[in-house]
């Protein structure tokens, strides 16, 4: 794993961007949820998107990996490619799309099982392993990468609801690797946790994104700056004729400039703590 | 002076937090509540004290395993209820049988696969309504559908399958209505969870949901069951016998039968005082039956809520 992980410029760089959408535009039935969505995820990086509450950014990370397909209502327009490949296309499989992008969410949400199972659960689905040695050792290594082994070692077979907030939510980071993603799309994964757990979960963002690609949706602008490389800002627009909110995506640059030169003055507002 | 100030703060907070109002509405609301609450088990009270003396009585002058594994008799104080609480048993392992893994499956195809439409929605109120019809339409429709009708060839007519059948039937929309409501209340976070690592919708139903509405699933079946089986009006039309006959042992599906329901109704009606006294004995052999399908639907529900 090489190539610009630590790139902060906005322009193209060598390697070809893992996603790119196209005026992107997510609809819950007739209601626009958010358009205009224009942007690039580029491999080993940490892209966050921010942003007030109801802009979309959520939304639009759960096309990322097929996960709006839950919402019988939901509906999309424009195109977003993964590598090249029309992620909506007909052919497509979102079971297998899943299997490639995995997904942190807003509260930890660890399955009514031990933690070994909380595991063994996708890596036994996807018949990477059924059990035994071949198993344990998927565990073993899923719980390091989410610098969760040390902690968690000699009770592998207790409740996950027995882990505190963020030891939890470290698992669901663990589950997710376990089925060897390439993406890890994070909705607001910390906002249940306090500062110290936060503290961890970032430091882990740091450490794993050599090998895997993530996104961010994040209310914390502070965690922005301090984890990501790039950053897409949303905010919302009132539609003078239907009087309903739209989420937009205002500005999408390297987090630096974001924070230091924003192009836009809505994103400058916002960085700043003038609105938000 | 500050000493004064805050002795003053301290009475004045003191006056403020130590009063006590009175509540009146809320001890009415209370006094509602508990009276309420005993209506309800004064009426249990009330069966029991009406049922218990003259039952009780039968056992101690008898026996109770005479009058338990005695089968029909012209005589009071020979006729017994075996051939009753084999053909009541039987049933409910048949009902159970049928309708549990039906009522499940309708569940979750209206739950986890159909689309929120307008026939989904039209199915839920049906089901819903059927939940509420008299169980002697039921008999009619069973005597219709197993006994007299298209699959009596199947059922042998008026045998203990179609009334498992029938009753089947009946308990159907109460299990459709209460797994649903179990399926509901797993969280939708658990169901995300499961597809986020790349779980199909079968495999998420089967591993996630299933397990965790199985508590739920089951006390409604199990509740829905006693209720089905103190019924009597179906077994008049699946030809429940009253007097003697040879057979109704276990698992006799395709034979003659009987069920305590049909038992307690028929010996009711009997003038001779002894009579009297059976039927009161019949009636605690059912309300203990009752008591016992319900403890197992209690004890399988804490053993896979501890599971979760």
């Amino acid at each position: 794993m090489s190539g610009g992980a630590s790139t902060t410029t906005a322009e193209p760089g060598p390697v070809p961007p893992v996603y790119r959408t196209e005026d992107l535009a997510v609809f819950y039935g007739s209601f626009k949820a958010v358009r205009d969505v224009n942007l690039e995820i580029r491999q080993n990086e940490i892209t966050a998107f921010i942003g007030p509450s109801g802009c979309g950014k959520s939304t639009v990370l759960r096309c990322f990996n097929r996960m709006n397909d839950l919402i019988e209502s939901a509906r999309v327009e424009g195109r977003l490619t993964y590598h090249g490949v029309d992620l909506y296309d007909r052919a497509v499989n979102p079971v297998e799309v899943r299997r490639r992008i995995g997904m942190v969410f807003q509260k930890p949400n660890p399955f009514p099982k031990s933690i070994y199972e909380n595991i063994a659960y996708g890596p036994r689905l996807a018949g990477l392993a059924r059990k035994g040695p071949e198993m344990d050792e998927i565990v073993e290594n899923s719980l390091r990468a989410a610098a969760l082994w040390d902690e968690v070692k000699d009770r592998l077979k207790a409740s996950a609801f027995g882990l505190s907030g963020g030891q939890q939510q470290r698992l669901c980071i663990a589950r997710a690797l376990a089925v060897g993603p390439e993406v890890l799309l994070m909705d607001e994964p910390c906002s249940a946790l306090d500062p110290i757990a936060t503290g961890r979960i970032e430091d882990l963002m740091q450490q794993i994104k050599q090998d895997y690609t993530i996104i961010i949706v994040t209310h914390n602008m502070q965690q922005a700056a301090r984890v990501s490389d790039h950053c897409a800002f949303f905010t919302t627009e009132v539609s003078e004729e239907s009087d309903t909110r739209t989420g937009v995506l205002v500005e999408f640059d390297a987090t630096q400039q974001m924070f230091s030169n924003p192009s836009d003055e809505r994103t400058e507002n916002y960085v700043t703590g003038r609105f938000g | 002076m500050a000493l004064v100030d805050s002795d003053l703060t301290r009475d004045l907070v003191r006056a403020r937090i130590q009063g006590r109002q009175s509540d009146a509405a809320g001890a009415a609301f209370k006094g509602i509540l508990v009276a309420c609450l005993v209506t309800v088990l004064a009426a249990l009270v009330a069966l029991l004290i009406s049922v218990a003396p003259a039952g009780l009585d039968v056992f101690s002058t008898r026996g109770l395993s005479d009058f338990l594994l005695r089968p029909f008799s012209v005589r009071p104080d020979k006729a017994g209820v075996y051939q009753g609480t084999v053909g009541t048993v039987t049933s409910a392992v048949l009902v159970a049988v049928i309708a549990f893994p039906m009522g499940v499956a309708a569940a979750v195809y209206l739950e986890e696969y159909a689309s929120d439409n307008w026939f989904t929605r039209l199915v839920n109120l049906v089901i819903r309504n059927l939940a509420g019809v008299p169980a002697i339409v039921y008999g009619l429709l069973g005597f219709a559908l197993f006994v007299n009708g298209p699959f009596s060839s199947l059922t042998g007519g008026t045998t203990l399958l179609s009334t498992g059948l029938t009753l089947a039937i009946l308990v159907l929309p109460i299990v459709v209505i209460t797994s649903a409501e179990a399926i509901r209340a797993v969280p939708a976070s658990l169901r995300e969870g499961g597809y986020g690592v790349g779980a199909t919708r079968w495999e998420v139903t089967r591993t996630l949901v299933l397990p965790n509405a199985m508590g739920g699933m089951l006390t409604g079946t199990i509740l829905a069951l006693a209720r089905a089986l103190g019924e009597a009006a179906p077994l008049f039309f699946m030809g429940a016998k009253t007097s003697i006959f040879s057979g109704g042992d276990w698992f006799d599906l395709r034979g003659d039968f009987t069920a305590l329901p049909m038992i307690i109704s028929d010996w009711s009606t009997r003038p001779a005082t002894k009579w009297n006294g059976n039927t009161q004995a019949a009636i605690l052999v059912t309300l203990v039956l009752v008591l016992g399908i319900n403890t197992v639907g209690i004890v399988l529900r804490n053993h896979f809520d501890k599971k979760r």
